[in-house]
């Protein structure tokens, strides 16, 4: 009885759309943002929970992981603000926070919010995290900036190039943000299928010692989604990774039973 | 337990480390900057895909040409201490007749019909002293005299958040502070305690180093926060202001309000220096600052957003403080010993010690009843001396917290309790030099974890304050035997 127009117009997924605030029991679904500082994140966060988390224009603003949640069309988000990093391979606090939440915590969908102005230095981390996680949304923040300083952005290009959906958004005059929930339920309960693009590495030796260890960790860790990016990790001798295979919590962390270090 | 491990999980979790290291071996020493290569390239390759520049990058040059400007050797100081004493001067200009306007509804109106209504119903004495005379009026006072200020600071300053000038700020102080061995972000967490010390402590997550992390904790507290604004604010006017031709009153009290906060710069400079010489020894890190393009502030959201979050949310708990303190003041006011009350004996004792300071024993007794909020400090220090000096016919009487409606009265108070100029200067100095609130001291226990740290960073501005204010008495004091 559902008619499929109705169902892909903006105004019926509104309707569909409670804000929850921090009111969050009973979560079906976990919605990380991360990207890099001063990107909107926060703004896009407010936005998504209908919370009024204070956002400011300087970066590393959130030092403390905000969490909110929404529910649409049935189904309860839980979303988690990170903190804003530039990479996820070196070892400040703040880019372990992010970086743990989304390798331990495994949210459903991670929205990588970006600033459509500065492409190319925001890619550097999206790449990154499209190394750990199969389920990701590309939220092109800031469209209204990139307009004012003519920067246009060919979104089903860029859509192709990363594997997976790309929404270009203007959080602060809520453009994009229908859209954008519409597409992490669709992320979410795997109706869109992401083929995240994945980083190659340049050398055949290093290739090679990748897909052995990966395999090995296959063998122990079935089902994880990022097996390549840990053995890389494992091969540079990252610490908290190397802690985690050893005490084989790498697979069992789920969702709530981390207790992050911040 | 979405990927259970199989049995074994040391044994095999070895083996796995193992072959890491074996596989280790037969790569270059170089492959991390392979693979942090290799990520570049490909955003590089997908941005030039993606991304079509049309027309000239005009907006972008004007936005260099003002960092250039806002961030400049010569200009940036200037520039930064020029929007300060704006900000300031507006607050000054603009919260006096809001305070009196509120100051006559609550205290002058409300007040006398609550006492009137206690008296009505029967209530007892020593009840309607301690809740009207006490709490109600502890509480109508601090809403009179921090709402306006805070409602036109709060929103300026966010609006200047907004618009992207904290990073520059923090661009214009890194270099000092990291010649002082402490780190960059420094200068953002001082900005914070501007607004809140405790939530400036909090905000010092954003530095990685412990050693620096702890620096920032300990010197937060000598940025100005907003309980001691309207200290500095009020005594500023009365004092400083009034030393000067009328004329040039509001723009000179602005000025030594800045001069304070200076200062207080000064000393977070000056201490984290101290610091890093000595227990905290180390080198200051290396950290990028990314300046934020500026975006036009919005303004109906940074106007709600500062009043709810900020504005509403201290004076909530200005009030919730002032409430028990109220009764605290009413209560050392009203029961006596021998005669005299706790108050008059505590101030008769200590004057002498604090004469040394330049205070008096009213400002210390202040301090020690308002450490759960700086916010009390102005009308626990006038209700003190209205009751130690003995003053008739100001205010509803003795032992009881009030509000004087106009400046000039809080002053004819004040010169009455024998303040000078001195006086004046060193409470200002003393309000900027002491220990932190109560609250930021539990959130500095909460983020240290330790003890030691909370103390030192507890008693070290308090050493500070004592220091400084009997060196200034001293010098003051010579010059004037020597005229």
């Amino acid at each position: 009885m559902s008619n499929q127009n109705c169902e892909n117009c903006p105004v019926h997924h509104v309707e569909h759309l409670v804000r929850l605030g921090i009111a969050m029991d009973r979560v079906d679904y976990v919605v990380a943002l991360a990207g890099n500082p001063n990107t909107g994140k926060s703004t896009v966060f407010n936005n998504l929970t209908g919370l009024r988390q204070h956002t400011g224009n300087w970066p590393g603003k959130t030092v403390i992981r905000a969490e909110g949640g929404f529910s649409y069309k049935d189904k309860r988000y839980k979303v988690v603000d990170l903190p804003g990093t530039y990479s996820l391979l070196s070892t400040s606090t703040d880019e372990e926070v992010a970086r743990d939440f989304i390798l331990f915590a495994r949210p459903d969908v991670t929205v990588i919010v970006a600033d459509a102005t500065r492409l190319e230095r925001n890619l550097n981390l999206a790449l990154q995290i499209l190394e750990i996680t199969d389920r990701a949304v590309f939220c092109l923040n800031l469209m209204d900036e990139a307009r004012r300083h003519q920067i246009g952005i060919d979104t089903r290009t860029l859509s192709r190039e990363l594997g997976i959906p790309v929404i270009a958004a203007a959080a602060r005059q809520k453009e994009g943000m229908d859209e954008l929930i519409s597409t992490i339920a669709q992320v979410a309960s795997g109706s869109y299928t992401c083929k995240p693009h994945r980083i190659k590495p340049r050398s055949a030796p290093l290739q090679h010692a990748v897909e052995v260890l990966a395999k090995k960790l296959g063998e122990s860790f079935p089902g994880m989604p990022n097996l390549n990016w840990v053995a890389l990790r494992l091969l540079e001798g990252d610490q908290s990774i190397i802690e985690a295979v050893k005490s084989g919590g790498l697979g069992q962390l789920s969702p709530g039973t981390l207790n992050l270090n911040i | 337990m979405r990927f259970a491990m199989e049995k074994n999980n040391e044994q095999t979790g070895q083996e796995l480390l193992s072959l890491a290291n074996k596989l280790r071996w037969g790569l270059g020493v170089d492959f991390h900057d392979t693979i942090i290569a290799s990520v570049y390239e490909d955003a590089s390759r997908i941005a030039r895909k993606a991304v079509r520049q049309e027309g000239d990058r005009s907006s972008y040059h004007l936005e260099r040409r003002i960092d250039e400007l806002v961030t400049s050797r010569t200009w940036g100081f200037p520039i930064m201490l020029l929007l300060l004493a704006l900000v300031f001067w507006l607050t000054i200009a603009g919260a006096n007749v809001p305070s009196g306007m509120l100051a006559s509804l609550l205290v002058d109106t409300a007040h006398p019909w609550l006492r009137q209504l206690a008296g009505s119903i029967g209530t007892p004495a020593f009840l309607s002293g301690l809740l009207i005379d006490g709490a109600y009026l502890a509480m109508a006072w601090v809403v009179s005299v921090m709402l306006p200020p805070m409602a036109i600071f709060f929103p300026l300053f966010t609006l200047l958040e907004d618009l992207g000038y904290l990073p520059r700020v923090a661009f214009n102080m890194d270099s000092l502070f990291r010649k002082a061995g402490a780190h960059g972000k420094q200068a953002l967490t001082m900005s914070m305690g501007f607004g809140c010390n405790a939530a400036g402590v909090i905000a010092t997550r954003v530095i990685d180093s412990p050693r620096e992390r702890l620096i920032a904790i300990i010197t937060n507290n000598f940025s100005l926060c907003n309980g001691r604004w309207p200290t500095q604010i009020l005594i500023a006017t009365i004092f400083i202001g009034g030393a000067v031709p009328a004329y040039l009153a509001g723009i000179v009290s602005s000025a030594a309000v800045v001069g304070i906060a200076v200062l207080g710069i000064g000393f977070s400079l000056l201490v984290s220096w101290a610091l890093s010489k000595t227990l905290l020894k180390g080198e200051a890190s290396a950290f990028s600052l990314e300046l934020p393009p500026y975006r036009p502030p919005q303004i109906w959201q940074t106007l709600y957003t500062s009043l709810m979050d900020r504005t509403v949310f201290v004076l909530w708990r200005a009030v919730v403080f002032a409430i028990p303190a109220g009764m605290v003041i009413w209560l050392v006011g009203n029961v006596s010993i021998d005669g005299t009350s706790l108050a008059g004996h505590f101030i008769h004792y200590s004057t002498p010690f604090a004469l040394i300071f330049g205070l008096n024993g009213v400002i210390l007794l202040a301090y020690i009843i308002a450490i759960p909020a700086n916010e009390i400090v102005i009308p626990t220090v006038l209700m003190l001396t209205v009751l130690h000096s003995g003053l008739g016919g100001v205010g509803e009487g003795q032992g009881i917290l009030f509000e004087l409606d106009a400046i000039e009265d809080t002053e004819q108070v004040l010169r009455a309790g024998g303040w000078t100029l001195l006086t004046g200067i060193n409470l200002m100095l003393f309000s900027l030099l002491h220990n932190p609130c109560s609250t930021t001291i539990y959130t500095i226990y909460k983020e240290t974890g330790s003890l030691k740290w909370t103390i030192i960073a507890t008693f070290l501005p308090i050493g500070l304050g004592l220091t400084v204010c009997f060196f200034v008495t001293q010098i003051w004091n010579l010059f004037h035997t020597l005229i």
